[in-house]
Protein backbone atom coordinates (compact mmCIF):
# COMPACT_ATOMS: atom_id res chain seq x y z
CA UNK A 1 0.00 0.00 0.00
CA UNK A 2 1.17 3.51 -0.80
CA UNK A 3 0.30 6.36 1.51
CA UNK A 4 0.88 10.06 1.04
CA UNK A 5 0.68 12.20 4.15
CA UNK A 6 0.39 15.98 4.02
CA UNK A 7 2.50 16.43 0.89
CA UNK A 8 3.35 20.09 0.16
CA UNK A 9 5.42 21.32 -2.77
CA UNK A 10 6.20 24.94 -3.69
CA UNK A 11 8.10 26.27 -6.66
CA UNK A 12 8.81 29.88 -7.61
CA UNK A 13 6.45 31.15 -4.92
CA UNK A 14 3.58 29.00 -6.18
CA UNK A 15 1.98 26.27 -4.14
CA UNK A 16 1.92 23.31 -6.56
CA UNK A 17 0.72 20.75 -4.00
CA UNK A 18 -1.10 21.81 -0.86
CA UNK A 19 -1.32 19.24 1.89
CA UNK A 20 -2.16 16.20 -0.21
CA UNK A 21 -2.99 12.99 1.63
CA UNK A 22 -4.40 9.77 0.25
CA UNK A 23 -3.70 6.05 0.12
CA UNK A 24 -3.64 3.51 -2.68
CA UNK A 25 -4.58 0.04 -1.49
CA UNK A 26 -3.02 -3.06 -2.98
CA UNK A 27 -4.37 -4.25 -6.31
CA UNK A 28 -6.31 -1.06 -6.96
CA UNK A 29 -6.58 0.91 -10.18
CA UNK A 30 -6.56 4.60 -9.38
CA UNK A 31 -6.98 7.44 -11.82
CA UNK A 32 -5.82 10.92 -10.85
CA UNK A 33 -7.51 13.56 -12.92
CA UNK A 34 -7.84 17.32 -12.95
CA UNK A 35 -6.98 20.39 -14.98
CA UNK A 36 -3.55 20.94 -16.50
CA UNK A 37 -1.15 22.63 -14.11
CA UNK A 38 -3.07 21.28 -11.13
CA UNK A 39 -0.11 19.38 -9.69
CA UNK A 40 -0.83 15.82 -10.87
CA UNK A 41 2.50 15.15 -12.61
CA UNK A 42 4.42 16.69 -9.72
CA UNK A 43 2.62 14.31 -7.38
CA UNK A 44 3.58 11.32 -9.57
CA UNK A 45 7.20 12.49 -9.61
CA UNK A 46 7.20 12.85 -5.83
CA UNK A 47 6.02 9.25 -5.47
CA UNK A 48 8.81 8.05 -7.79
CA UNK A 49 11.43 10.24 -6.06
CA UNK A 50 12.12 12.40 -9.11
CA UNK A 51 10.99 15.42 -7.07
CA UNK A 52 11.31 15.85 -3.30
CA UNK A 53 8.39 17.30 -1.36
CA UNK A 54 8.97 20.36 0.84
CA UNK A 55 7.09 18.58 3.60
CA UNK A 56 5.01 15.48 4.13
CA UNK A 57 5.66 11.74 3.99
CA UNK A 58 5.59 9.04 1.35
CA UNK A 59 5.05 5.58 2.83
CA UNK A 60 5.27 2.31 0.93
CA UNK A 61 3.90 -0.69 2.77
CA UNK A 62 4.35 1.24 6.02
CA UNK A 63 8.01 2.17 5.32
CA UNK A 64 8.93 5.84 5.06
CA UNK A 65 10.50 6.21 1.60
CA UNK A 66 10.39 10.02 1.48
CA UNK A 67 14.17 10.31 1.42
CA UNK A 68 14.97 7.29 -0.70
CA UNK A 69 16.48 7.67 -4.16
CA UNK A 70 14.72 6.88 -7.44
CA UNK A 71 16.74 3.65 -7.76
CA UNK A 72 15.83 2.53 -4.24
CA UNK A 73 12.15 3.17 -4.87
CA UNK A 74 12.29 1.33 -8.19
CA UNK A 75 13.84 -1.65 -6.44
CA UNK A 76 11.14 -1.54 -3.78
CA UNK A 77 8.50 -1.91 -6.44
CA UNK A 78 7.51 1.45 -7.90
CA UNK A 79 7.37 1.78 -11.68
CA UNK A 80 6.96 4.98 -13.67
CA UNK A 81 5.94 5.65 -17.27
CA UNK A 82 6.94 9.12 -18.42
CA UNK A 83 4.51 11.50 -20.05
CA UNK A 84 7.25 12.39 -22.54
CA UNK A 85 9.21 9.18 -23.16
CA UNK A 86 12.95 9.65 -22.90
CA UNK A 87 14.99 9.15 -26.07
CA UNK A 88 18.46 7.61 -26.21
CA UNK A 89 21.26 7.27 -28.71
CA UNK A 90 22.39 3.73 -29.37
CA UNK A 91 20.14 2.01 -26.81
CA UNK A 92 17.73 -0.30 -28.63
CA UNK A 93 14.21 -1.33 -27.69
CA UNK A 94 15.60 -4.80 -26.84
CA UNK A 95 18.28 -3.23 -24.60
CA UNK A 96 15.67 -1.19 -22.78
CA UNK A 97 13.42 -4.20 -22.18
CA UNK A 98 16.41 -6.11 -20.78
CA UNK A 99 17.26 -3.20 -18.51
CA UNK A 100 13.63 -3.09 -17.34
CA UNK A 101 13.68 -6.78 -16.52
CA UNK A 102 17.07 -6.46 -14.81
CA UNK A 103 18.48 -9.36 -16.86
CA UNK A 104 19.17 -10.29 -20.43
CA UNK A 105 16.32 -12.36 -21.77
CA UNK A 106 15.92 -14.22 -25.03
CA UNK A 107 14.61 -12.27 -27.96
CA UNK A 108 11.43 -14.35 -27.97
CA UNK A 109 10.79 -13.56 -24.30
CA UNK A 110 11.27 -9.82 -24.86
CA UNK A 111 8.89 -9.92 -27.84
CA UNK A 112 5.81 -10.53 -25.75
CA UNK A 113 6.14 -7.16 -24.03
CA UNK A 114 6.09 -5.36 -27.36
CA UNK A 115 3.25 -7.45 -28.73
CA UNK A 116 1.23 -6.53 -25.64
CA UNK A 117 1.38 -2.84 -26.60
CA UNK A 118 0.47 -3.53 -30.21
CA UNK A 119 3.93 -3.27 -31.74
CA UNK A 120 5.30 -5.95 -34.04
CA UNK A 121 8.49 -7.06 -32.24
CA UNK A 122 10.27 -7.96 -35.48
CA UNK A 123 10.00 -4.36 -36.67
CA UNK A 124 11.01 -2.68 -33.46
CA UNK A 125 13.27 -4.83 -31.30
CA UNK A 126 16.54 -3.76 -32.91
CA UNK A 127 15.60 -0.13 -33.39
CA UNK A 128 17.18 2.57 -31.30
CA UNK A 129 14.91 4.36 -28.85
CA UNK A 130 15.51 7.66 -30.59
CA UNK A 131 13.75 10.40 -32.51
CA UNK A 132 13.29 8.16 -35.57
CA UNK A 133 10.35 6.62 -33.70
CA UNK A 134 7.03 8.44 -33.68
CA UNK A 135 5.48 9.83 -30.50
CA UNK A 136 2.96 6.96 -30.41
CA UNK A 137 5.66 4.33 -30.93
CA UNK A 138 7.83 5.82 -28.19
CA UNK A 139 4.86 5.94 -25.87
CA UNK A 140 4.01 2.30 -26.43
CA UNK A 141 7.66 1.27 -25.94
CA UNK A 142 7.71 3.33 -22.74
CA UNK A 143 4.62 1.51 -21.50
CA UNK A 144 6.07 -1.89 -22.51
CA UNK A 145 9.23 -1.23 -20.46
CA UNK A 146 7.19 -0.30 -17.42
CA UNK A 147 4.72 -3.18 -17.74
CA UNK A 148 7.69 -5.59 -18.03
CA UNK A 149 8.83 -4.63 -14.53
CA UNK A 150 5.63 -5.95 -12.90
CA UNK A 151 6.02 -3.40 -10.12
CA UNK A 152 3.88 -3.43 -6.99
CA UNK A 153 2.78 0.10 -7.92
CA UNK A 154 2.97 1.31 -11.50
CA UNK A 155 2.44 5.00 -12.26
CA UNK A 156 1.50 6.20 -15.76
CA UNK A 157 1.74 9.94 -16.33
CA UNK A 158 -0.79 10.87 -19.00
CA UNK A 159 -0.37 7.80 -21.19
CA UNK A 160 -2.72 9.30 -23.75
CA UNK A 161 -0.60 12.43 -24.28
CA UNK A 162 0.90 12.68 -27.75
CA UNK A 163 -0.59 9.55 -29.25
CA UNK A 164 -3.12 9.03 -32.01
CA UNK A 165 -6.60 7.68 -31.45
CA UNK A 166 -5.76 4.27 -32.90
CA UNK A 167 -2.85 3.83 -30.50
CA UNK A 168 -5.00 5.11 -27.67
CA UNK A 169 -7.58 2.39 -28.29
CA UNK A 170 -4.83 -0.19 -27.96
CA UNK A 171 -3.61 1.40 -24.77
CA UNK A 172 -7.01 1.05 -23.15
CA UNK A 173 -6.76 -2.69 -23.88
CA UNK A 174 -3.30 -2.78 -22.29
CA UNK A 175 -4.61 -1.16 -19.11
CA UNK A 176 -7.68 -3.38 -19.05
CA UNK A 177 -5.43 -6.45 -19.39
CA UNK A 178 -3.13 -5.15 -16.67
CA UNK A 179 -6.14 -4.65 -14.46
CA UNK A 180 -7.39 -8.19 -15.12
CA UNK A 181 -4.02 -9.75 -14.45
CA UNK A 182 -3.14 -7.32 -11.72
CA UNK A 183 -0.39 -8.22 -9.32
CA UNK A 184 -0.08 -4.73 -7.89
CA UNK A 185 -1.63 -1.29 -8.00
CA UNK A 186 -1.88 1.02 -10.96
CA UNK A 187 -2.04 4.79 -10.75
CA UNK A 188 -2.79 6.63 -13.97
CA UNK A 189 -2.86 10.36 -14.49
CA UNK A 190 -5.41 10.98 -17.18
CA UNK A 191 -8.07 13.27 -18.57
CA UNK A 192 -9.68 10.57 -20.65
CA UNK A 193 -13.16 9.34 -19.84
CA UNK A 194 -12.32 5.91 -21.24
CA UNK A 195 -9.54 5.54 -18.70
CA UNK A 196 -11.73 6.96 -15.92
CA UNK A 197 -14.28 4.29 -16.90
CA UNK A 198 -11.99 1.42 -15.94
CA UNK A 199 -10.78 2.92 -12.64
CA UNK A 200 -11.60 1.49 -9.22
CA UNK A 201 -11.10 4.88 -7.60
CA UNK A 202 -10.82 8.41 -8.95
CA UNK A 203 -9.09 11.38 -7.33
CA UNK A 204 -9.65 14.89 -8.69
CA UNK A 205 -6.77 17.29 -8.07
CA UNK A 206 -7.10 20.97 -8.89
CA UNK A 207 -4.94 23.89 -7.79
CA UNK A 208 -2.79 21.52 -5.75
CA UNK A 209 -5.66 20.19 -3.65
CA UNK A 210 -7.82 17.09 -3.67
CA UNK A 211 -11.28 18.24 -4.74
CA UNK A 212 -12.95 14.83 -5.05
CA UNK A 213 -11.97 11.32 -4.05
CA UNK A 214 -13.89 8.06 -4.04
CA UNK A 215 -14.96 5.08 -6.09
CA UNK A 216 -15.56 5.49 -9.80
CA UNK A 217 -19.31 5.26 -9.28
CA UNK A 218 -19.16 8.01 -6.70
CA UNK A 219 -16.85 10.42 -8.51
CA UNK A 220 -17.35 9.92 -12.25
CA UNK A 221 -20.99 11.08 -12.42
CA UNK A 222 -20.01 14.27 -10.60
CA UNK A 223 -17.15 14.90 -13.03
CA UNK A 224 -19.33 14.37 -16.05
CA UNK A 225 -22.42 16.20 -14.83
CA UNK A 226 -21.22 18.94 -12.60
CA UNK A 227 -20.01 21.66 -14.92
CA UNK A 228 -19.32 23.88 -11.95
CA UNK A 229 -16.72 21.60 -10.36
CA UNK A 230 -15.53 20.07 -13.55
CA UNK A 231 -15.51 22.57 -16.31
CA UNK A 232 -12.13 21.37 -17.59
CA UNK A 233 -13.35 17.87 -18.32
CA UNK A 234 -16.29 19.12 -20.39
CA UNK A 235 -13.85 21.22 -22.34
CA UNK A 236 -11.61 18.22 -22.93
CA UNK A 237 -14.47 16.08 -24.12
CA UNK A 238 -15.94 18.74 -26.32
CA UNK A 239 -12.56 19.83 -27.60
CA UNK B 1 57.65 -15.69 -40.07
CA UNK B 2 56.10 -18.64 -38.27
CA UNK B 3 55.22 -18.51 -34.61
CA UNK B 4 52.56 -19.26 -32.04
CA UNK B 5 50.77 -16.43 -30.28
CA UNK B 6 51.13 -15.94 -26.54
CA UNK B 7 48.23 -14.92 -24.28
CA UNK B 8 48.90 -11.16 -24.37
CA UNK B 9 49.09 -11.25 -28.16
CA UNK B 10 45.91 -13.28 -28.38
CA UNK B 11 44.12 -10.89 -26.01
CA UNK B 12 45.14 -7.82 -27.99
CA UNK B 13 44.21 -9.48 -31.28
CA UNK B 14 40.78 -10.25 -29.87
CA UNK B 15 40.39 -6.62 -28.81
CA UNK B 16 41.31 -5.12 -32.16
CA UNK B 17 40.19 -7.71 -34.69
CA UNK B 18 37.82 -10.03 -32.85
CA UNK B 19 40.09 -12.99 -33.53
CA UNK B 20 42.27 -14.75 -30.98
CA UNK B 21 44.34 -16.83 -33.33
CA UNK B 22 45.38 -16.86 -36.94
CA UNK B 23 42.23 -16.38 -38.98
CA UNK B 24 41.14 -18.22 -42.06
CA UNK B 25 41.39 -16.17 -45.23
CA UNK B 26 44.06 -13.65 -46.11
CA UNK B 27 45.92 -11.97 -43.26
CA UNK B 28 49.15 -10.30 -42.26
CA UNK B 29 50.01 -9.91 -38.59
CA UNK B 30 52.71 -7.44 -37.68
CA UNK B 31 54.35 -7.31 -34.26
CA UNK B 32 56.95 -4.88 -32.98
CA UNK B 33 57.96 -3.63 -36.37
CA UNK B 34 57.99 -6.80 -38.45
CA UNK B 35 55.55 -9.26 -39.97
CA UNK B 36 55.11 -12.45 -37.94
CA UNK B 37 52.72 -14.39 -40.11
CA UNK B 38 51.02 -13.96 -43.47
CA UNK B 39 48.53 -15.88 -45.53
CA UNK B 40 47.25 -15.15 -48.99
CA UNK B 41 44.37 -16.58 -51.02
CA UNK B 42 43.65 -17.09 -54.67
CA UNK B 43 42.01 -13.68 -54.84
CA UNK B 44 43.96 -11.71 -52.26
CA UNK B 45 47.69 -11.26 -52.52
CA UNK B 46 49.83 -9.57 -49.88
CA UNK B 47 53.29 -8.35 -50.87
CA UNK B 48 55.94 -6.63 -48.75
CA UNK B 49 57.06 -3.23 -49.90
CA UNK B 50 60.66 -3.00 -50.92
CA UNK B 51 61.26 0.72 -50.48
CA UNK B 52 59.73 1.17 -47.02
CA UNK B 53 57.98 -0.66 -44.19
CA UNK B 54 54.58 -2.01 -45.14
CA UNK B 55 52.62 -4.17 -47.50
CA UNK B 56 50.53 -4.01 -50.65
CA UNK B 57 47.23 -5.82 -50.47
CA UNK B 58 45.96 -6.64 -53.91
CA UNK B 59 42.39 -7.86 -54.32
CA UNK B 60 41.45 -9.36 -57.69
CA UNK B 61 38.63 -8.00 -59.77
CA UNK B 62 35.26 -9.56 -58.93
CA UNK B 63 36.36 -11.07 -55.58
CA UNK B 64 33.32 -11.61 -53.36
CA UNK B 65 32.84 -11.95 -49.61
CA UNK B 66 36.44 -12.32 -48.49
CA UNK B 67 37.70 -10.97 -45.18
CA UNK B 68 41.26 -9.70 -44.84
CA UNK B 69 42.88 -9.21 -41.43
CA UNK B 70 45.90 -6.95 -41.06
CA UNK B 71 46.35 -6.27 -37.33
CA UNK B 72 49.39 -4.68 -35.72
CA UNK B 73 50.57 -5.48 -32.20
CA UNK B 74 53.12 -3.55 -30.19
CA UNK B 75 54.30 -5.24 -26.99
CA UNK B 76 57.62 -3.44 -26.53
CA UNK B 77 58.21 0.03 -25.17
CA UNK B 78 60.51 2.51 -26.84
CA UNK B 79 59.42 1.50 -30.33
CA UNK B 80 58.11 3.80 -33.05
CA UNK B 81 56.62 1.74 -35.83
CA UNK B 82 55.70 3.54 -39.04
CA UNK B 83 54.04 1.38 -41.64
CA UNK B 84 52.64 2.05 -45.11
CA UNK B 85 49.90 -0.28 -46.29
CA UNK B 86 48.30 0.14 -49.71
CA UNK B 87 45.07 -1.60 -50.69
CA UNK B 88 44.34 -2.11 -54.36
CA UNK B 89 40.77 -3.29 -54.75
CA UNK B 90 39.86 -4.59 -58.21
CA UNK B 91 36.71 -3.82 -60.19
CA UNK B 92 33.46 -4.95 -58.55
CA UNK B 93 35.31 -6.73 -55.73
CA UNK B 94 33.51 -6.84 -52.37
CA UNK B 95 35.67 -7.38 -49.31
CA UNK B 96 35.86 -6.69 -45.60
CA UNK B 97 39.18 -5.48 -44.24
CA UNK B 98 39.85 -5.60 -40.52
CA UNK B 99 42.84 -3.58 -39.40
CA UNK B 100 43.74 -1.96 -36.13
CA UNK B 101 46.54 -1.61 -33.68
CA UNK B 102 46.85 -2.80 -30.11
CA UNK B 103 49.62 -1.67 -27.82
CA UNK B 104 50.62 -3.48 -24.65
CA UNK B 105 53.21 -1.29 -23.00
CA UNK B 106 54.51 -2.31 -19.56
CA UNK B 107 57.62 -0.18 -19.88
CA UNK B 108 58.26 3.44 -19.08
CA UNK B 109 59.14 4.24 -22.66
CA UNK B 110 56.76 5.41 -25.32
CA UNK B 111 55.29 3.00 -27.87
CA UNK B 112 54.07 4.55 -31.08
CA UNK B 113 52.45 3.17 -34.18
CA UNK B 114 51.73 5.34 -37.19
CA UNK B 115 49.80 3.42 -39.80
CA UNK B 116 49.35 5.05 -43.18
CA UNK B 117 46.70 3.22 -45.13
CA UNK B 118 45.84 4.08 -48.72
CA UNK B 119 42.82 2.62 -50.45
CA UNK B 120 42.46 2.56 -54.22
CA UNK B 121 39.04 1.27 -55.22
CA UNK B 122 38.39 0.50 -58.88
CA UNK B 123 34.96 0.93 -60.48
CA UNK B 124 32.13 -0.74 -58.63
CA UNK B 125 34.29 -2.06 -55.76
CA UNK B 126 32.82 -2.23 -52.26
CA UNK B 127 34.88 -2.27 -49.09
CA UNK B 128 33.96 -2.46 -45.45
CA UNK B 129 36.96 -1.32 -43.46
CA UNK B 130 37.05 -1.82 -39.70
CA UNK B 131 39.83 -0.26 -37.68
CA UNK B 132 40.12 -0.59 -33.91
CA UNK B 133 42.68 0.95 -31.63
CA UNK B 134 43.41 -0.23 -28.14
CA UNK B 135 46.10 0.27 -25.54
CA UNK B 136 46.93 -1.47 -22.27
CA UNK B 137 49.83 -2.08 -19.91
CA UNK B 138 51.04 -1.07 -16.47
CA UNK B 139 54.03 1.00 -17.51
CA UNK B 140 54.24 4.77 -17.49
CA UNK B 141 55.34 4.78 -21.13
CA UNK B 142 52.88 6.51 -23.40
CA UNK B 143 50.84 4.66 -25.99
CA UNK B 144 50.58 6.73 -29.13
CA UNK B 145 48.67 5.91 -32.31
CA UNK B 146 48.47 8.12 -35.36
CA UNK B 147 46.46 6.42 -38.09
CA UNK B 148 46.16 8.02 -41.48
CA UNK B 149 43.68 6.78 -44.06
CA UNK B 150 43.65 7.98 -47.64
CA UNK B 151 40.72 6.86 -49.74
CA UNK B 152 40.44 7.14 -53.49
CA UNK B 153 37.09 6.04 -54.88
CA UNK B 154 36.65 5.49 -58.62
CA UNK B 155 33.23 5.63 -60.31
CA UNK B 156 30.50 3.59 -58.64
CA UNK B 157 32.66 2.32 -55.77
CA UNK B 158 31.93 2.63 -52.07
CA UNK B 159 33.74 2.32 -48.78
CA UNK B 160 32.32 2.05 -45.31
CA UNK B 161 34.80 2.72 -42.55
CA UNK B 162 34.31 1.96 -38.90
CA UNK B 163 36.97 3.36 -36.62
CA UNK B 164 36.99 2.74 -32.91
CA UNK B 165 39.30 3.90 -30.14
CA UNK B 166 37.84 2.99 -26.81
CA UNK B 167 40.57 2.74 -24.22
CA UNK B 168 44.15 3.12 -23.29
CA UNK B 169 45.51 5.32 -26.06
CA UNK B 170 47.29 8.35 -24.61
CA UNK B 171 47.67 10.35 -27.74
CA UNK B 172 46.19 9.99 -31.17
CA UNK B 173 45.87 12.06 -34.27
CA UNK B 174 43.58 10.38 -36.75
CA UNK B 175 43.49 11.76 -40.26
CA UNK B 176 41.20 10.58 -43.02
CA UNK B 177 41.22 11.93 -46.54
CA UNK B 178 38.69 11.03 -49.19
CA UNK B 179 38.60 11.76 -52.92
CA UNK B 180 35.29 10.70 -54.43
CA UNK B 181 34.49 10.24 -58.13
CA UNK B 182 31.08 9.82 -59.80
CA UNK B 183 28.36 7.75 -58.07
CA UNK B 184 30.55 6.88 -55.11
CA UNK B 185 29.70 6.65 -51.45
CA UNK B 186 31.92 7.02 -48.40
CA UNK B 187 30.49 6.28 -44.96
CA UNK B 188 32.64 6.84 -41.90
CA UNK B 189 31.57 5.93 -38.38
CA UNK B 190 33.96 6.96 -35.66
CA UNK B 191 33.74 6.10 -31.97
CA UNK B 192 36.15 7.44 -29.43
CA UNK B 193 36.39 7.38 -25.67
CA UNK B 194 39.17 9.18 -23.86
CA UNK B 195 39.92 9.32 -20.16
CA UNK B 196 42.65 10.45 -17.76
CA UNK B 197 44.85 13.01 -19.51
CA UNK B 198 44.47 11.52 -23.00
CA UNK B 199 44.28 13.54 -26.17
CA UNK B 200 42.53 12.49 -29.36
CA UNK B 201 42.30 14.54 -32.50
CA UNK B 202 40.32 13.58 -35.54
CA UNK B 203 40.54 15.22 -38.91
CA UNK B 204 38.35 14.39 -41.87
CA UNK B 205 38.85 15.93 -45.26
CA UNK B 206 36.54 14.65 -47.96
CA UNK B 207 36.33 16.08 -51.45
CA UNK B 208 33.27 15.25 -53.53
CA UNK B 209 34.49 15.55 -57.10
CA UNK B 210 32.15 13.32 -59.09
CA UNK B 211 28.48 13.79 -59.80
CA UNK B 212 26.23 12.04 -57.26
CA UNK B 213 29.12 11.37 -54.91
CA UNK B 214 28.00 11.22 -51.32
CA UNK B 215 29.53 10.97 -47.89
CA UNK B 216 28.16 10.50 -44.41
CA UNK B 217 30.56 11.01 -41.52
CA UNK B 218 29.38 10.25 -38.00
CA UNK B 219 31.54 10.78 -34.97
CA UNK B 220 30.39 9.79 -31.49
CA UNK B 221 32.74 10.39 -28.64
CA UNK B 222 32.89 10.42 -24.88
CA UNK B 223 35.48 12.53 -23.10
CA UNK B 224 36.04 11.72 -19.42
CA UNK B 225 38.27 13.02 -16.63
CA UNK B 226 40.72 15.67 -17.91
CA UNK B 227 40.97 14.30 -21.44
CA UNK B 228 40.84 16.47 -24.52
CA UNK B 229 39.32 15.85 -27.92
CA UNK B 230 39.29 17.75 -31.16
CA UNK B 231 37.12 17.02 -34.17
CA UNK B 232 37.83 18.77 -37.43
CA UNK B 233 35.81 17.97 -40.49
CA UNK B 234 36.05 19.43 -43.94
CA UNK B 235 33.75 18.43 -46.76
CA UNK B 236 34.00 20.11 -50.14
CA UNK B 237 31.40 19.65 -52.86
CA UNK B 238 32.58 20.43 -56.38
CA UNK B 239 29.56 19.14 -58.28
CA UNK B 240 26.06 17.77 -57.67
CA UNK B 241 26.74 15.80 -54.52
CA UNK B 242 25.67 15.21 -50.93
CA UNK B 243 27.67 15.42 -47.73
CA UNK B 244 26.52 15.00 -44.16
CA UNK B 245 28.74 15.27 -41.09
CA UNK B 246 27.50 14.59 -37.59
CA UNK B 247 29.64 15.11 -34.52
CA UNK B 248 28.07 14.12 -31.25
CA UNK B 249 30.07 14.22 -28.03
CA UNK B 250 29.32 13.49 -24.39
CA UNK B 251 31.50 15.51 -22.09
CA UNK B 252 32.14 14.51 -18.48
CA UNK B 253 34.17 15.66 -15.50
CA UNK B 254 36.81 18.21 -16.55
CA UNK B 255 37.19 17.10 -20.14
CA UNK B 256 37.18 19.43 -23.13
CA UNK B 257 35.81 18.79 -26.61
CA UNK B 258 36.24 21.05 -29.58
CA UNK B 259 34.40 20.59 -32.88
CA UNK B 260 35.40 22.59 -35.93
CA UNK B 261 33.17 22.14 -38.94
CA UNK B 262 33.97 23.30 -42.43
CA UNK B 263 31.74 22.69 -45.40
CA UNK B 264 32.54 24.19 -48.72
CA UNK B 265 30.13 24.19 -51.66
CA UNK B 266 31.74 25.03 -54.99
CA UNK B 267 28.67 24.12 -57.00
CA UNK B 268 25.02 25.17 -56.79
CA UNK B 269 23.92 21.51 -56.64
CA UNK B 270 26.21 20.58 -53.77
CA UNK B 271 24.16 19.83 -50.66
CA UNK B 272 26.25 19.80 -47.51
CA UNK B 273 25.16 19.51 -43.90
CA UNK B 274 27.12 19.69 -40.69
CA UNK B 275 25.69 18.94 -37.28
CA UNK B 276 27.67 19.17 -34.07
CA UNK B 277 26.45 18.66 -30.53
CA UNK B 278 28.49 18.57 -27.34
CA UNK B 279 26.90 18.16 -23.95
CA UNK B 280 26.77 16.21 -20.74
CA UNK B 281 24.60 13.10 -20.33
CA UNK B 282 20.96 14.18 -20.41
CA UNK B 283 19.51 14.18 -16.89
CA UNK B 284 16.26 12.69 -18.10
CA UNK B 285 18.10 9.67 -19.55
CA UNK B 286 19.66 9.03 -16.14
CA UNK B 287 16.29 9.40 -14.42
CA UNK B 288 14.59 7.00 -16.84
CA UNK B 289 17.18 4.28 -16.25
CA UNK B 290 17.09 4.84 -12.50
CA UNK B 291 13.31 4.31 -12.56
CA UNK B 292 14.16 0.89 -14.03
CA UNK B 293 16.25 0.14 -10.93
CA UNK B 294 19.73 1.08 -12.15
CA UNK B 295 22.09 2.98 -9.86
CA UNK B 296 23.44 6.33 -11.03
CA UNK B 297 26.76 4.72 -12.05
CA UNK B 298 25.04 1.82 -13.84
CA UNK B 299 22.76 4.24 -15.70
CA UNK B 300 25.78 6.32 -16.79
CA UNK B 301 27.58 3.21 -18.06
CA UNK B 302 24.56 2.01 -20.01
CA UNK B 303 24.11 5.42 -21.64
CA UNK B 304 27.78 5.62 -22.64
CA UNK B 305 27.95 2.00 -23.83
CA UNK B 306 24.82 2.52 -25.90
CA UNK B 307 26.14 5.79 -27.31
CA UNK B 308 29.41 4.17 -28.38
CA UNK B 309 27.89 0.88 -29.52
Amino acid sequence: MLELKNICFNRDGKQILDNISFAIDDNKFIVITGPNGGGKSTLAKIIMGIEKPDSGLVLLNGEDITNLSITERANKGIGFAFQQPVKFKGITVYDLINLSLGKKVKFSEACKYLSAVGLCPRDYMKREVNASLSGGELKRIEIATVVARKSGLTIFDEPEAGIDLWSFSNLIDVFSDMKDEISGSIMIISHQERILNIADNIILISNGKIKESGTRDEVLPKLLNNTKTCKFLKEDING
Amino acid sequence: MDKKLNNIEKFILKKISDIDDFPSGAFNIRENGSGIKRHTTENVNIVSKTDKQGIDIIVKEGTKNETIHIPVILTKGGLTDIVYNDFYIGKNAEVTIIAGCGIHNDSCETSEHDGIHRFFLEEGAKVKYIEKHYGQGEGTGKRILNPQTIIDLKDGSSLEMETVQIKGVDNSIRQTFGNLAKDTNLVINEKIMTHGAQFAKTEFDVVLNGENASTHVTSRSVAKDASKQEFISKVSGNTKCYGHVECDAIIMDNATVKAIPEILANNIDARLIHEAAIGKIAGEQMVKLMTLGLSEKEAENEIINGFLK
